[in-house]
């Protein structure tokens, strides 16, 4: 059994000044929207945050922006979010841009217990000055090193008491490697059920990576809507 | 650029789509090759933040908050779509198993270097996915305007911004030409909307071979 929480509030008790959260999300997709305002309410500072992007103006990590909570960002595209500009060119936030798929790779190694991996991204761009480059095969290869967090904040679709994960649609994104790369994993579920009511062959996410859960309404609020009719 | 020259290099650029492939479509002009790809191809379109299989935008009824694809728009899936994480999406795209990446330029070197991320002393917005891509897709072609709207050329000896990638483009297509990289340097492929070679020699920087 896992703890399970009965409100955001109490599930982020454990998070303190200076720490490293990685969020997950891409876009406004997927984010644990609740556990994200509750940590805004708690008014924890001088957090280094890990999450693709970084929300919009008023919406998701933009709420910990506003209050300026954020003093490192760690994403890979971050265009979004005026408040953001304004903070990075007047030196009050600290920005590092990562490519994609080695921001991907970092968290995932994170929490595979592997400390660096070589991949081709970035060789002969600013990413790669300073770190090492390396031939196999004839191809040239740069050194990254892997990504912890204090806590992870996580958002599932459904979750069983053991902990255990399903996540719907594109809403999965970076919510897998974040749960296993978090030194204490905190779920925020739409739906918990008991153990044993999912199928042990459609889980996403085992529960051994998540130490805590909460039940959370959604808003989802949609950061570009396009149909076929507009 | 004027919608109607976007949209041929769009028609263009869905040409070198072929029948089965995996194909990625960048932001912005890329992604409006979608909606040129031919009914006689069967075409998975990928979508880096985890999805194989982007379907067409959504009705208002069926619009899901959940499902987005990599520009953040709502779309749908197409029968036989997955859904998976993005370590996973950039496993299959770093692993060689992408057939073609169709990406917008902002300067493409003679050498197939991309610079399409970065404007110093402007506002970072960040690389997303480009950078990954470039190196993984099987084929990765340019598309943009063949110069800039000062009219300098776009297609130099050497890139002048930050770059995505080096060495990485295989095809440019722009409003007045297709052009190869090779091991030789930038070969004419096709010209485009009645330019001259002449024409398009004086617009690009480095010398363009022409195929015997």
């Amino acid at each position: 059994m896992k703890r399970i929480f009965n409100n955001a509030q109490e599930a982020v008790e454990h998070i303190e000044d200076g720490m490293t959260l990685m969020v997950g999300g891409f876009g406004l997709v997927g984010i644990p929207e609740n556990l994200i305002q509750a940590v805004r309410h708690k008014g924890v500072k001088d957090l280094t945050v890990i999450s693709n992007n970084c929300g919009v103006d008023d919406w998701g990590l933009g709420l910990l922006l506003q209050d300026k909570q954020i003093s490192h960002m760690i994403a890979s595209y971050v265009g979004e979010n005026k408040e953001f500009e304004r903070q990075f060119l007047s030196g009050e936030l600290n920005v590092t841009l990562v490519p994609q798929g080695t921001l991907a790779e970092k968290i995932r190694a994170g929490g595979a217990g592997i400390p660096a991996f070589y991949t081709p991204t970035g060789v002969g761009t600013p990413i790669a000055e300073g770190k090492e480059v390396r031939e196999f095969n004839g191809k040239e290869y740069v050194l990254e090193e892997a990504f912890l967090a204090d806590v992870s904040l996580i958002r599932a679709w459904k979750a069983d008491t053991s902990g255990n994960l399903v996540f719907r649609k594109t809403a999965r994104n970076f919510n897998p490697m974040m749960a296993a790369a978090g030194k204490y994993t905190i779920v925020e579920a739409e739906e918990i059920v008991e153990t044993g009511a999912i199928d042990p062959d459609q889980i996403h996410t085992p529960g051994i990576y998540v130490d805590a859960l909460v039940q959370g309404d959604q808003e989802k609020r949609i950061e570009r809507l396009t149909t076929k009719e507009g | 650029m004027a919608n109607n020259t976007r949209i041929q290099i769009v028609k263009r650029a869905e040409k070198e789509i072929n029948d089965g492939d995996y194909v990625n479509l960048g932001i912005g002009m890329p992604t409006m090759v979608a909606n040129y790809i031919s009914d006689n191809k069967q075409v998975v379109l990928q979508s880096e933040n985890g999805l194989l299989g982007i379907g067409p935008y959504p009705t208002e009824e069926e619009v899901d908050p959940d499902l987005i694809n990599a520009g953040k728009e709502t779309v749908t899936t197409i029968k036989g779509a997955s859904f998976f994480s993005n370590a996973e999406s950039f496993a299959m795209i770093r692993g060689g198993h992408i057939d073609v990446a169709i990406l917008g330029g902002m300067e493409v070197s003679e050498t197939g270097d991309l610079a399409n991320w970065m404007i110093p002393g402007k506002m970072v917005k960040g690389m997303g996915g480009a950078m990954d891509l470039v190196h993984g897709a099987k084929k990765v072609i340019v598309i943009m305007d063949h110069v800039t709207r000062d009219g300098a050329p776009k297609i130099l000896k050497q890139c002048a911004l930050p770059l995505t990638g080096q060495g990485v483009v295989d095809r440019i297509i722009t409003d007045r030409a297709v052009l190869d990289v090779t091991d030789k340097g930038l070969e004419l492929v096709e010209l485009l909307n009645g330019y001259t070679f002449e024409q398009v020699q004086e617009a690009t920087e480095p010398t363009i071979i022409v195929k015997q």
